[in-house]
């Protein structure tokens, strides 16, 4: 048995490690949020309510509908449909790029209303609003990175598969590269309600 | 060391499941803006939590690894869940 | 130097490319285990000059060789290199790369590129350290801890370190995911949990800490640069933040890092004391779940670093019961250890002097942790130079000297050569002593009351302080002795087999230095305990 021998149960099983780290990455900022929320109730609520609930829902949608796309992709591969595959992943990045779209949107609005960290506005709103703002920018800037990054693994794997390279004997990156995607779904499965819904 | 592969999961219940997704995302909303105290934040996480687990184990096919993928997910769990509590532990008795 | 001989057979001679790029672009662990030997032993030698420098400083009241702001840069930096550069890398990422994969009968780690990358991340967390001594602000001066406000605030170059900081952590989960993988998926035929050495065990538990709360550090020094770019408050009260819970965060990272630490020392120490006991580890089963108790226990006991802080009662007494219970499986090793001794044919070898030293200073470390741990005695000791000393006696006298032990147990095994063993011994005498004297010191002096990280002090203290820098100088030339001496080994010592030591373990039935793929051409079949001694013979060197 030579070292180029392939274990894909092994190498998903290091992605699942790697999620793991990810998750802990976040948590950090959410324990921030659980204790400023404690600390601050009525304050959350009120800056709740300057978030746009509709940009937010609209982008929960984007990213559940985007984490469906890249689990057919992979049924599609193992089933042998590789341009199928390729149009799941392509459509994918779509939708992670209409998540940073609308990103792009509803934050120049609040920047522009001086609603950003640091700002002397924001400070002028008192400590419980400022807190809930600083949290929101850098959860959700931490969570655009990593859209950001993947959608770029998702795009390499959208590469070879049209060079062939990912197919259905071969799909170890197109699975990683899923399971990483799901990740980036499962935060904000969190970070919306907790960000957006408050009362 | 042959590893099998797994057999590629229908797009049916995949479908299913993100339309499951969307419905308890409208929930999600729907929930929120009902007054309920302090059990707002509870059933938000608690329906985050179903997504999640819906994501996790058919969306990521948790469903079909081994037994051990989910025993490590366990743990991960059970240590996210020492530091948020025992981190309460002080933020509570101030 | 004759051309057709090489100086170090095996992977050294092996390899799918030549010269130097056939290290920089290797995939074998055992190449990287080397190359993360070389650097982090050249990053040791560099965090003690710093150390003795602190301690020349300190040998008498006020100024001596520098002025209180390089003093504070200066225990900074020693703090960062060590912690980062050195101790939390040095058994796992040079001796387990080295290692994991022979002990469980593989040809190499799951993930072998990624094993590369890690070492590329270490490289650039080193360049990265280094630019920030020696650049604008100049070297940070928060303490390695980089506490807030002062670390948000200072004008030094904190951006810089915690960037640096950030790439070792994310080299070090890289390796944390590369061995738990590879112990579940790569063991040999034969090769089940009962028969793995208590090393492997070790780095197990060891790789599951670095994957669950190193991110931890990651986003708290993540959090400090924001700070430093945005000014966003988080953790400034008036804006609604909280500095406690910096430490909190920094430290539900930096507490199960100790263990990082110390799991893989206290492995070395039940390879090596097997070995030169010839009998059987004590209570197989017992040191291997204690590792996994201490990784878990490790995980619940952070707080014990923040009584003074300002958090609350409750807190105060819950982290002061539960780190309590971490001595518990430390304790059952220390036994266990000792009891592997009893009616053992004990060989007093120098990789079993450095074992059996760590036995006596990591116990005296640790007893001083229940002294740190019990909230009454802590609020006396918190913050004096007791911790400095007990902190060293835990990662010196117990990590440092099982890498000193590691080293001169296994440097034979991969580099095929031994060195000469009475200076390593007299090297090891002079840093047994150097040690006690230096950090025994340590420790009276901080409960009669000196601060730490204090560049000056009071005149009642000078004495002790006096002879703890002399102690420094004795540990640092048991330092040069031994690195001199295992330097001269490697380079023409004499060669040796496969088995000089008459160990058991899978490493030593292979060539020294190890071929590449480890094993012969067929994949290697377990049917032995890795403590079985019966027919083995070492080999004569």
């Amino acid at each position: 048995m030579s070292i180029e021998h392939r274990d894909d149960t092994g190498d998903r099983f290091g992605m699942w490690l790697f999620l793991y780290t990810e998750v802990i990455l976040f948590s950090g900022l959410f324990i921030l949020y659980a204790v400023s929320l404690y600390k601050f109730p009525e304050q959350f609520g009120e800056a709740s309510h300057k978030l746009n609930i509709y940009f937010g829902t609209i982008n929960t949608l984007v990213l559940l509908t985007s984490s469906l796309t890249i689990a057919l992709a992979l049924s599609a591969i193992r089933m042998g449909r590789n341009k199928q595959s390729l149009v799941l992943c392509l459509t994918t990045i779509g939708l992670a790029l209409l998540f940073l779209i609308n990103k792009y949107f509803e934050w120049s609005a609040e920047i522009g209303h001086g609603i950003y960290p640091g700002s002397a506005q924001l400070a002028a709103m008192g400590p419980g609003i400022t807190t809930f703002f600083n949290l929101y920018y850098f959860t959700a800037g931490l969570h655009g990175l990593h859209v950001l990054i993947g959608a770029s693994l998702i795009g390499v794997v959208a590469v070879l598969t049209a060079r062939g390279r990912v197919s259905a004997e071969r799909c170890g990156l197109l699975e990683n590269s899923a399971l990483y995607w799901h990740l980036v779904d499962l935060v904000w499965i969190f970070l919306f309600p907790l960000y957006y819904l408050i009362l | 060391m042959s590893e099998q592969q797994h057999e590629p999961v229908p797009y049916r219940t995949f479908i299913l499941t993100w339309l499951a997704l969307l419905i308890l995302t409208t929930i999600t909303v729907v929930v929120s803006r009902i007054e309920l105290g302090a059990l707002n934040i509870w059933a938000a996480l608690a329906i985050a939590s179903l997504k999640s687990s819906l994501v996790i184990f058919v969306f990521m096919h948790l469903k079909q690894e081994s037994k051990l993928f989910r025993v490590c997910l366990l743990v991960m769990l059970v240590i996210l869940a020492i530091f948020i509590g025992l981190t309460f532990f002080d933020v509570l008795y101030r | 130097m004759n051309e057709a001989t090489p100086r170090y057979g095996g992977f050294f001679a092996e390899s799918p490319r030549p010269g130097i790029l056939g290290w920089l672009l290797s995939t074998d662990h055992k190449r990287i285990g080397i190359m993360y030997l070389a650097c982090i032993t050249s990053m040791f030698i560099v965090g003690v000059c710093l150390g003795l420098a602190i301690r020349l400083e300190l040998i008498a009241p006020g100024p001596t060789i520098m002025g209180a702001q390089t003093y504070n840069a200066t225990f900074t930096v020693h703090g960062v290199i060590m912690i980062f550069l050195f101790i939390i890398p040095s058994i796992p990422a040079a001796f387990g790369n080295l290692l994991l994969p022979i002990m469980i009968g593989a040809r190499d780690v799951s993930f072998p590129k990624l094993n590369l990358l890690s070492w590329y991340f270490y490289i650039s967390g080193a360049i990265l350290a280094v630019i920030a001594i020696f650049s604008g602000g100049g070297a940070p001066d928060t303490g390695w801890t980089f506490y807030v406000p002062f670390s948000t605030q200072t004008t030094t170059n904190v951006n810089l370190a915690v960037t640096a900081a950030f790439m070792l952590g994310f080299s070090s989960i890289l390796t944390g995911i590369n061995f738990v993988t590879t112990i579940h998926r790569l063991r040999a035929e034969g090769m089940h949990w009962g028969r793995l050495p208590l090393f492997v065990w070790t780095l197990y538990a060891t790789a599951w800490i670095q994957v669950l709360a190193t991110p931890m550090l990651g986003i708290t020094l993540v959090l400090v640069l924001l700070e430093r770019l945005f000014g966003a408050g988080l953790f400034d009260a008036a804006r609604g933040g909280d500095p406690i819970l910096f430490q909190h965060l920094f430290w539900i990272y930096s507490h199960p890092a100790v263990y990082i630490m110390i799991l893989p020392g206290m492995g070395v120490i039940s390879e090596v004391i097997p070995t030169f006991a010839r009998k059987p580890l004590f209570g197989y089963w017992a040191m291997a779940l204690s590792s996994l108790a201490i990784a878990f226990a490790g995980s619940l006991v952070w707080a014990h670093h923040m009584y003074a802080s300002g958090m609350s009662d409750m807190a105060i007494m819950i982290f002061s019961l539960l780190t309590f219970l971490v001595a518990i499986p430390s304790a059952i090793k220390v036994f266990n250890w000792v009891s592997t001794l009893y009616k053992g044919s004990i060989q007093l070898a120098p990789p079993m002097l450095f074992a059996l030293s760590f036995i006596f200073l990591f116990s005296i470390g640790g007893l001083g942790g229940l002294a740190l741990g019990a909230a009454a005695s802590n609020l006396h000791l918190h913050d004096t130079t007791f911790v400095v000393g007990h902190f060293h006696y835990t990662m010196f006298g117990g990590t440092g000297f099982a890498f000193f032990a590691a080293l001169h147990y296994w440097l034979p095994k991969f580099t095929g050569r031994m060195y000469d063993h009475k200076p390593a011994v007299i090297a090891w005498a002079l840093l047994f002593v150097g040690f006690n004297i230096t950090y025994m010191s340590m420790q009276a002096v901080g409960i009669q009351g000196m601060p730490r990280r204090y560049y000056d002090y009071l005149p009642e203290f000078h004495t002790l302080n006096r002879v703890s820098t002399i102690g420094s100088w004795i540990l640092a030339v048991g330092l040069i002795v031994m690195f001199v001496n295992l330097w001269r080994g490697i380079r023409g010592g004499r060669r040796v087999g496969n088995n000089p030591w008459g160990a058991t373990t899978l490493e030593w039935q292979v060539p020294s230095p190890p071929p590449m793929e480890n094993f012969g051409a067929q994949d290697p079949v377990v049917t032995k305990g890795p403590y079985d001694f019966k027919g083995v013979v070492a080999d004569e060197y």
